[in-house]
């Protein structure tokens, strides 16, 4: 059986797959980065369509209703010059009783080059890439609670635009890790990278049991646990978590671990305040934070385009290298 | 036939105490002598066991069949034929069928496949409730007329603590013995997996151990109010080995068996979302595998089950919380008594008690030894013969095991089941 770090490379250690932030190196998460800075460079450009990834079939099979992440892949391969499906399958054919497995059959046998996925389970996206025929790609764009790995990169290309060297990093993740696969993978990222430290901060009941075991540090106090921070992410709050047995409600949550400006002031006063999106004002951040100068939300969105750009050509590259 | 010989081989019946190499004699279907030739006998047939081990028939405590209702996944004449094939000579069937063995009528439907099978036996566990809801209590005593040997409500624990405590009144009333895999359904919440490490790496929903230990410390405050005989199956936290010792010291009425498989893995298996390895409960830590090992040493454990799970390809197939729990687990019981003795330092007696001898007392069964004067079902087998787990050897419908491609040591060659001889 394939580990998971091993089923994303090819027999050349080429990224076929990007399925998780787990066993990428350093020097790959780099690449990366630099190749997503030569994309957003260009993004002012009055044409911004290139052809590295003309003829190539791109689907986006998103299994969980998204905007952001969609339609930044889809942008992303559309300046790559690549056609592009995008499924919601939250309201096709798995509705309609076909197996995960069926779908991806019928996409393979019109004959896709890369699969993006969306899936509502941890373990989907591996769990297709072990089974897709040999020469096709899948970008994870989520996985249940398990990985987000693309998010992950576009927030430490973020992060690098912003602050250079991640040895020197502290860095704040808040709010519901149990349930984010944004966080997962964003702490493997700042981990591979060299964060001098990785602060979890959020109640117990919003924290992995085992969350030290990741490598993290751990705060139920959000004025404690930001002092000395310099990059500040907050984590989206689901509703359906926001009263019940989780949270007692959002008024509680918000007055324990929202970030409001005095709040914020209590990090590195060059702290800065990033959030996958979409965010709820008022619930984990205040609208004052989340507009305000420190706050660089909307350029992860326009980062997002560069880096799935800079990771979609990187895989493509490798599956028209690897040898039939 | 009416006289079987099987001579010079390694005769283990725990029951009695025998380790020791020398002949065994069958006659009408029955042992009637071991080690000594009886004066008047003359060997219709006779099998030479030199370098074999001549043990009881296994007996397997928990071996899903999936029939009625799923036979896309097995069938009654498939799973009694890989068990009969693997030395397992009797086995109980958790009640989970579909329809559910809540009614006479489902159990005499099970016994007559069973016995057009002309395999292992079959001991029917009945439905503790009404379709294991929960609710309603089943007509426990018009079961076990029918032929059951135990009753549970298998994997849908009973939520509703009154109704578990009138469940095992009424069991009690009439010496009926309840079987409980122990599982708090809240704190189960869905989970896949053992909540540690590797369910805050992977993401994924995790059952902590709270949930079988509260599940055990109910039902034992229970079996001290009703004085009911619970038999708890499937342990895989070390706490739960404590509380059964607790028990037993206190003399109340349990006893205890443990899933092979979770003998030889722990969590940190699950490294690939591999769906093989899902399984309820799920593996847990190496500190928990070394404590259910030491309370099989200590006899706090008293037996070891299959929890066979034989799955359709398509069950097993899709991301990993999604997947059915599980494993075709009768065919590799064997070996992996083997595998125990040279990795955990149980001499092969003692191991081979747990799936025999051990097993039968749990029910009170008459099998299980090879007493002179018992029913002959005897397992023959070649302790160094290895085989490969793939389609030529495997018989199980389901092919849903963790070993599937690797070799295993140790191979059943001949059964005797009721004095019949039957060639693996």
């Amino acid at each position: 059986m394939t580990k998971p770090d091993s089923l994303q490379f090819n027999s050349n250690h080429q990224l076929q797959h990007l399925l998780s932030i787990e066993g990428l190196n350093q020097a790959l998460l780099t690449e990366i980065m630099d190749n997503a800075e030569s994309f957003a460079s260009l993004a002012n450009q009055p044409v911004k369509k290139y052809p590295i990834l003309r003829g190539k079939t791109i689907v986006n099979l998103f299994f969980e209703n998204s905007t952001r992440t969609r339609t930044t892949f889809e942008l992303a391969a559309k300046r790559l010059s690549a056609d592009v499906i995008n499924m919601n399958i939250a309201t096709s054919a798995t509705s309609k009783g076909e197996s995960l497995l069926d779908t991806i059959r019928n996409l393979e046998a019109m004959h896709v080059d890369m699969f993006v996925i969306r899936h509502a389970l941890s373990g989907a996206a591996h769990f297709i890439a072990q089974n897709v025929a040999p020469g096709i790609s899948v970008i994870n764009a989520g996985d249940g609670n398990h990985a987000h790995p693309t998010q992950a990169l576009l927030d430490m290309f973020t992060i690098r635009r912003h602050k250079k060297d991640f040895s020197s990093l502290r860095v704040a993740i808040i709010g519901d890790i149990l349930h984010s696969r944004v966080a997962r993978s964003q702490i493997q990222a700042l981990s591979i990278l060299g964060a001098k430290e990785i602060r979890v901060i959020a109640p117990k009941t919003l924290l992995p049991v085992e969350v030290t075991s990741l490598g993290v540090t751990v705060s139920h106090n959000l004025e404690e646990g930001l002092q000395d921070i310099d990059v500040v992410i907050m984590l989206r709050l689901q509703k359906e978590r926001m009263s019940g047995a989780l949270l007692p409600s959002e008024s509680e949550y918000f007055s324990n671990f929202g970030l409001t400006p005095e709040k914020l002031a209590i990090a590195k006063p060059d702290a800065i305040v990033m959030h996958p999106g979409p965010i709820n004002r008022g619930v984990e951040i205040a609208s004052e934070v989340a507009d305000g100068p420190q706050s660089v939300i909307l350029q992860q969105v326009s980062y997002g385009i560069a880096i799935r750009m800079a990771i979609m050509s990187l895989i493509m590259q490798a599956s028209d290298r690897q040898p039939s | 036939m009416s006289t079987l010989l099987i001579t010079a081989g390694r005769l283990i019946d725990p029951a009695n105490n025998i380790d020791q190499i020398g002949d065994l004699y069958i006659k009408d279907h029955r042992i009637i002598s071991r080690f000594n030739r009886p004066s008047d006998f003359s060997a219709e047939h006779t099998i030479d066991a030199k370098d074999h081990i001549v043990c009881p028939g296994l007996i397997d405590l928990s071996a899903h069949l999936r029939e009625p209702g799923q036979t896309q996944k097995a069938t009654i004449l498939s799973e009694t034929t890989a068990a009969l094939k693997s030395g397992i000579t009797t086995l109980c069937c958790p009640p989970d069928s579909l329809p559910i063995n809540d009614t006479p009528a489902v159990t005499e439907f099970i016994l007559d496949k069973v016995e057009h099978a002309k395999a292992a036996t079959v001991l029917p566990v009945g439905a503790l409730t009404q379709g294991l809801e929960g609710t309603k209590l089943s007509a426990m005593v018009a079961l076990q007329k029918a032929g059951c040997i135990a009753f549970s409500n298998s994997q849908n624990p009973i939520k509703n603590t009154l109704v578990l405590r009138r469940s095992l009144e009424y069991a009690a009333s009439h010496d009926l013995c309840v079987i409980i895999r122990p599982e708090d359904p809240w704190l189960q919440n869905q989970g896949c997996i053992h909540e540690g490490f590797q369910a805050s790496r992977f993401g994924l929903q995790g059952i902590p151990k709270a949930s079988e230990i509260i599940a055990i410390q109910q039902s034992l405050t229970l079996c001290e109010l009703t004085g009911c005989r619970i038999h708890f199956t499937q342990l895989s936290c070390h706490e739960s080995v404590a509380l059964i010792k607790a028990a037993k010291q206190k003399k109340l009425p349990v006893t205890a068996d443990v899933a092979m498989h979770h003998l030889f893995f722990t969590e940190s298996a699950l490294n690939t979302f591999d769906s093989t390895l899902h399984v309820r409960p799920p593996f847990r830590t190496e500190y928990d595998k070394q404590g259910l090992i030491e309370g099989l040493k200590t006899g706090v454990i008293d037996a070891i089950c299959s929890a066979h799970q034989p799955h359709d390809a398509d069950a097993k197939l899709g991301a990993f919380p999604s997947t059915e729990p599980g494993i075709s687990a009768l065919e590799t019981l064997l070996p992996l008594v083997l595998k125990l003795v040279t990795e955990h330092d149980l001499s092969l007696s003692q191991s081979i008690a747990f799936i025999t001898q051990n097993a039968a007392a749990i029910l009170n069964l008459k099998e299980g030894n090879l007493s002179i004067g018992s029913i002959a079902d005897i397992c023959i087998f070649n302790p160094e013969q290895r085989w490969a787990v793939n389609e030529q050897n495997w018989l199980s419908q389901g092919r849903n095991t963790p070993f599937w491609g690797q070799t295993l040591q140790g191979k059943t060659t001949q059964v005797i089941k009721s004095g019949t001889v039957i060639t693996s």
